[in-house]
């Protein structure tokens, strides 16, 4: 047995009377690639946060190669050789990457390079980091944790805001880092990733490490069990067909959208959304899709193109004109569209309050029946009554939603909803989708994860390049079309692109 | 070069601005000569190092409230030390002064760290201790400076070589100014320091995260403020000749010159050069205004309403750029 | 894997105290308040009585209206520092207005530069997103610009507090002040405003998540002119109480109340990020500030020693406040 490389046991953190880790161990030996899994609130980010010296925990031992390492901050953990990319970019938005470098006292050569063997290569270091797309700077944060060469590379969620394209690229880095005796701990909800990079994983539930299990073909049951701790049916649903529930043949389209285009990122977009279908978006990074709902939802004007909302054309110049005409955005970023101090009940009353009609005394009775009624529906655990930035990352999420359902509203624009979120929750989330089309309710799903397309939309729309490529049918939205189609390629392409594209057959393109 | 320009293009349009109003100036004033410029330079000194100090507490993403009062006090110190005692001895008085500046900056940064109550807070709490510590000192205006002292920013420099029409337009103030903060902030940008201050008012979190020391570069930030506002602090007794305990109208000339100079309330962004030369700018429309003969009230008016306006163009400006 | 028994945290009484203390933040701040009192006794005897209350009061009156306007403004992240012009002109534009007016009209008249300053405040930082703290230090340097030149062009005619204000804010009847007659329904105002109406919400979530805020239909500068104007038409009533308690105007009346209402708010654990606060612990904010002050003037120090002392003690006690808070 091969002495770990990075060995933490007996890990414990407690916040006042909430013990956020009771009893974490983690074990990872030189050269792998360790998976570090748990539903949200299971102590993951903690955890995280306690290796990377960002907290102190309030017991426990992290040994590195056999010596015991009290670490207290992230520079300490650096000189220790563990380099963490977190979910949120670490460089600072006022200073160019050049400066950014200097800062952290990166060497420029080694990370320039690592810079283009990720994929990206067109970096200017006079670039202001603030200018950088969100997923170059993903990048960017990974290649200056390479260039020192850490022993131990702790990715979170290193995926979750790239394009597949990108996201290849990173897996076959840290493949090859493994290669190279290294060891990287990988934090991810993708199972897909999980399978085809990991050697083992260790499983947190409720702050403590409950399992370690190797990576073989058909051990994500065993993972989703031990996380959530009971056997799940994995609700994978068949191929739904489109319009299965008897919808009434309601000829005028919810919205109607017509050569839009938005800024220089979208062009000449056009499709209808009906009443009663949830139909999905499907992009890599930066094709468009975040113009495409600014503009719907109202954040962004848009430049050319007309919407028609029942038949009449609208003209958005605030969010608060879209949610007039019945339309309202739930951003994929909890953190923009949650009042983290307040509670549950007053974020999903803020849009009752909105119009200057309702500046004056609150209804309280007739507001909290709306609420209650939110809340039960989404099954809101609100036990934690005072602040919703204490609720988990599934409850927040579904206090987004529950607004917009309170308030009764008829388009929803979901963007990501499912990002980062835990699979019993992103279940909850594709069952209420589709209670609120078969409720005549409107929805424009976009999300990352193409496997849900499938189980919570009746149609995929596809966009590559700020444009329709294509519209799939859900009977044939499977992950190997969608990625096809996202590739902007055609429909029957033999071609198998991205991450799809694992041993045997190489991939197509490489860099 | 279109680099250089947009993100300098507000220093180079205050500066643009700033020859404006001395062509301006010279055209109501056709007398407007070396001696008004020595004045001109000799007046903002003051300004000039209390909006030093805001700026750099600004940059690292704080704010110092306190700083017309820590004038105060450094001011009325340094007079009544040097009140009745030799020349040599304000020798040591200055660099006193200075240390006892670069400490009080250092203990509102602590304080503002280890208390975690807002910067807006305690250098509000700090105001009044300052204020009270400087009555202690002097109850009322007096002390006295040293002569070399004020001869330090009387006059011009008389560099060899040069024609005297020329150095007739080096006011030793305008020097003293430049000496002082190049001091300060030129080994700041050699070792790098400059970037952990700009990073911790960008972004704390991020700037954690890449290693930088953030309390103690917050610290250090309000150290480097207290340090400029002791240099300010002299500067008062060196032009008037005594120390007065009551603050003077720094605080909100520092806090409008930063805003006009181009350096966000929020931190992370911005220069020196740009404060400076707004605090320049207002001055001369001061200058300007009482030239004109306008009525010394309506010059308060016109003041506010500059600032205001100033501001308002600049943040209309902000957003445009921001939603396009 | 051990099964690892969490160690059952024994919730002393000392932790109990402080959770009760931070679930009410009313507390700590009424019992500071008492402390207060109590030292005050202790060092004067015999000075707590009927008449130093309601002498307190009356002078805190003016102060916790001007906090009600940082309250207010600091809850959506912003900061209004020109209650204290505003209230100056109010005050001054009375008293010379009412030498030859009714004392109604003078009154209104009074209250117009108010309006005029609350709107271009609310525009600056509602439209065009000009910092609170530049915006209303600006609009306060042009208000006590005009009030200067307005002063000397009334310089001759001479000023007047008319008698239903002095009755208001010096009175008492049966002992407690005649101004609660005009401060309870004002307090009141503001409480039910911020608790109860969709404006008070308004107020919370843009402090607390702007951008949240906007998404939900929340248009910005509408919410932001309306508070900038009822801030300053507070702060002008409170401008015309402090008159009728002061009786002789001068340019620089109400100035210095400005910092203290600052402190006074915060003291009452309002956040100056926005997004937390309330007004009640604002009005006990200001009695904490009002009794300080008289302590420090019984306690016959310099004028230094006792400014150095109210600064210390407001750090102070924003400090441990903030502690009990944060340990939710």
């Amino acid at each position: 047995m091969t002495e770990p490389l990075l060995e933490a046991t007996g890990v414990a953190k407690t916040y006042g009377a909430v013990a956020a880790l009771r009893n974490a161990s983690l074990s990872v030996r030189p050269g792998e690639v360790h998976a570090l899994m748990g539903a949200n609130g299971a102590g993951k980010s903690t955890l995280v946060k306690i290796l990377t010296g960002a907290i102190r925990p309030n017991a426990g031992r992290i040994l590195i190669r056999g010596k015991e390492h009290r670490v207290h901050s992230p520079a300490e953990a650096r000189r220790a050789g563990l380099v963490s990319v977190y979910q949120e970019p670490a460089l600072i938005p006022d200073l160019d990457v050049a400066a950014n470098l200097r800062l952290t006292r990166t060497p420029v050569e080694p990370f320039r390079q690592w810079v283009r063997e990720l994929g990206v290569d067109d970096l200017d270091l006079r670039d202001m980091a603030r200018d950088v797309p969100l997923a170059v700077l993903r990048i960017l944060d990974l290649a200056r944790a390479l260039a020192i060469a850490p022993d131990v590379l702790l990715l979170d969620e290193m995926t979750a805001a790239l394009p597949a394209n990108l996201a290849e690229k990173v897996l076959d880095v840290v493949r090859r880092q493994s290669r190279a005796g290294r060891s990287v701990i990988f934090i991810s909800h993708r199972f897909i990733e999980i399978s085809s990079l990991c050697d083992r994983a260790t499983v947190l539930r409720d702050g403590e490490t409950v399992g370690v299990v190797d990576i073989a073909p058909g051990i994500e049951e065993k993972i989703v069990e031990l996380m959530l701790g009971a056997k799940i049916e994995k609700a994978r649903a068949a191929a739904r067909r489109a319009g299965k529930a008897a919808k009434p043949a309601d000829a005028r389209p919810r919205l109607k959208v017509r050569n839009l285009s938005v800024g220089n990122k979208l062009h000449d977009v056009s499709f209808d959304l009906a009443n009663g279908e949830v139909a999905g978006v499907v992009a890599l990074e930066g094709q468009g899709q975040d113009e495409l709902f600014a503009a719907l939802s109202g954040s962004t004007p848009a430049a050319e193109g007309s919407i028609e909302v029942d038949g009449m054309p609208v003209k958005f110049h605030r969010p608060a004109d879209a949610i007039g005409a019945g339309i309202a955005y739930v951003p994929g970023d909890r953190a923009e569209a949650l009042l983290m101090q307040q509670p549950v009940r007053e974020n999903i009353a803020l849009p009752f309050s909105a119009h200057w009609r309702n500046w004056g005394p609150i209804d309280r009775r007739r507001e909290g029946e709306r609420v209650t009624r939110a809340i039960e529906r989404l099954q809101i655990d609100t036990r934690a009554q005072r602040e919703v930035q204490r609720l988990s990352g599934g409850n927040q999420q579904k206090v987004t939603i529950a607004r917009w359902i309170a308030a009764d509203v008829r388009t929803i624009l979901c963007f990501d909803p499912t990002r980062g979120i835990d699979v019993r929750t992103k279940q909850e989330i594709y069952r209420l989708l589709r209670e609120l089309a078969t409720q005549g309710k409107s929805i424009l799903f976009y999300t990352s994860e193409l496997e849900e397309i499938q189980l919570a939309c009746d149609r995929a729309i596809v966009i590559f390049g700020g444009r329709v490529v294509d519209v799939l049918p859900v009977e044939i939205a499977d992950e190997a079309a969608l990625t096809r189609a996202a590739y902007g390629l055609p429909r029957n392409a033999k071609e198998d692109v991205g991450i799809l594209a694992d041993l045997p057959n190489p991939p197509a393109s490489s860099s | 070069m279109t680099r250089f320009i947009t993100r300098n293009g507000w220093v180079l349009g205050l500066l643009a601005l700033l020859a404006l109003l001395f062509v301006f100036t010279k055209a109501i004033q056709p007398f407007y000569g070396a001696g008004d410029f020595g004045s001109l330079a000799r007046a903002v000194l003051p300004f000039a190092f209390a909006v030093a100090a805001q700026t750099i507490v600004v940059i690292a993403g704080g704010i110092d409230l306190s700083i017309a009062s820590m004038m105060a006090l450094t001011s009325v110190t340094a007079a009544s030390m040097m009140n009745g005692a030799s020349e040599e001895f304000a020798l040591l008085v200055v660099p006193f002064v200075l240390v006892m500046g670069l400490l009080l900056g250092a203990l509102n940064g602590l304080l503002i760290v280890v208390t975690r109550v807002p910067d807006i807070v305690v250098t509000l709490a700090m105001l009044f201790v300052f204020q009270g510590a400087a009555l202690l000192v002097l109850e009322a205006p007096g002390g006295a400076a040293a002569d070399w002292l004020k001869a330090l920013i009387t006059g011009t420099v008389q560099l060899p070589g040069l024609p005297e029409a020329i150095t007739a337009w080096v006011p030793k103030a305008l020097v003293l100014l430049v000496i002082c903060l190049a001091l300060v902030w030129i080994p700041l940008r050699l070792s790098g320091l400059d970037l952990s201050l700009y990073a911790i008012g960008s972004n704390p979190l991020a700037a954690f995260r890449s290693g930088v020391p953030v309390a103690r570069t917050k610290i250090l930030s309000y150290a480097l403020g207290g340090l400029f506002g002791a240099m300010g602090g002299l500067s008062l007794t060196m032009s008037t000749g005594i120390g007065a305990p009551i603050p003077g109208p720094y605080l909100l000339a520092s806090v409008a010159a930063v805003v006009l100079g181009g350096v966000a309330l929020g931190g992370g962004r911005g220069g020196i050069i740009g404060p400076i030369v707004a605090v320049i700018i207002l001055r001369l429309v001061r200058t300007d205004l009482t030239l004109l003969a306008v009525d010394p009230n309506v010059t308060a008016i016109i003041e506010g309403t500059i600032m205001v306006i100033v501001v308002m163009f600049g943040a209309y400006i902000a957003l445009r750029g921001r939603s396009s | 894997m051990s099964q690892g028994t969490a160690a059952v945290p024994q919730v002393s009484l000392g932790r109990r105290i402080s959770r009760f203390m931070s679930d009410q933040p009313l507390v700590p701040l009424i019992i500071l308040l008492i402390a207060l009192v109590i030292v005050l006794q202790i060092l004067r005897p015999g000075i707590v009585n009927e008449r130093w209350a309601a002498n307190t009061v009356k002078f805190a009156i003016p102060l916790a209206i001007l906090a009600g306007c940082q309250t207010m403004t600091m809850l959506t992240g912003g900061i209004d520092l020109s209650v204290g012009t505003v209230a100056t002109m109010g005050a001054f534009i009375m008293v010379t207005q009412a030498a030859f007016h009714d004392p109604a009209v003078a009154i209104l008249i009074a209250l117009v530069p108010a309006l005029i300053i609350g709107f271009v405040n609310g525009v600056g930082v509602g439209v065009f997103r000009v910092h609170p703290l530049i915006m209303t230090l600006g609009t306060s340097l042009i208000g006590m610009g005009c009030l200067l030149v307005y002063q000397r062009s009334v310089i001759a005619t001479g000023t007047k507090v008319p008698e239903a204000l002095a009755w208001l804010a010096i009175g008492t009847t049966y002992g407690f002040p005649n101004a609660l007659l005009l401060f309870v329904p004002i307090a009141a105002f503001i409480i039910f405003t911020l608790n109860r109406t969709g404006f008070g919400r308004l107020l919370y979530a843009l402090g607390d998540n702007e951008k949240a805020a906007r998404l939900s239909g929340v248009i910005y500068w509408k919410v932001i002119v309306t508070l900038y104007v009822l801030s300053a038409l507070l702060a002008g009533i409170a401008g015309l109480l402090f008159i009728g308690l002061i009786k002789s105007p001068s340019l620089s009346l109400a100035e210095p109340l400005v910092l203290p209402s600052v402190a006074a708010a915060v003291i009452g654990g309002t956040s100056i990020f926005g997004g937390r606060g309330g007004y009640a612990g604002t009005i006990v904010g200001a009695l904490i500030l009002q009794i300080l002050t008289t302590l420090l003037t019984i306690l016959q120090m310099p004028e230094g020693a006792r400014r150095i002392l109210f600064g210390l003690i407001v750090l102070l006690v924003t400090a441990i406040y903030l502690r009990i808070i944060e340990n939710r």
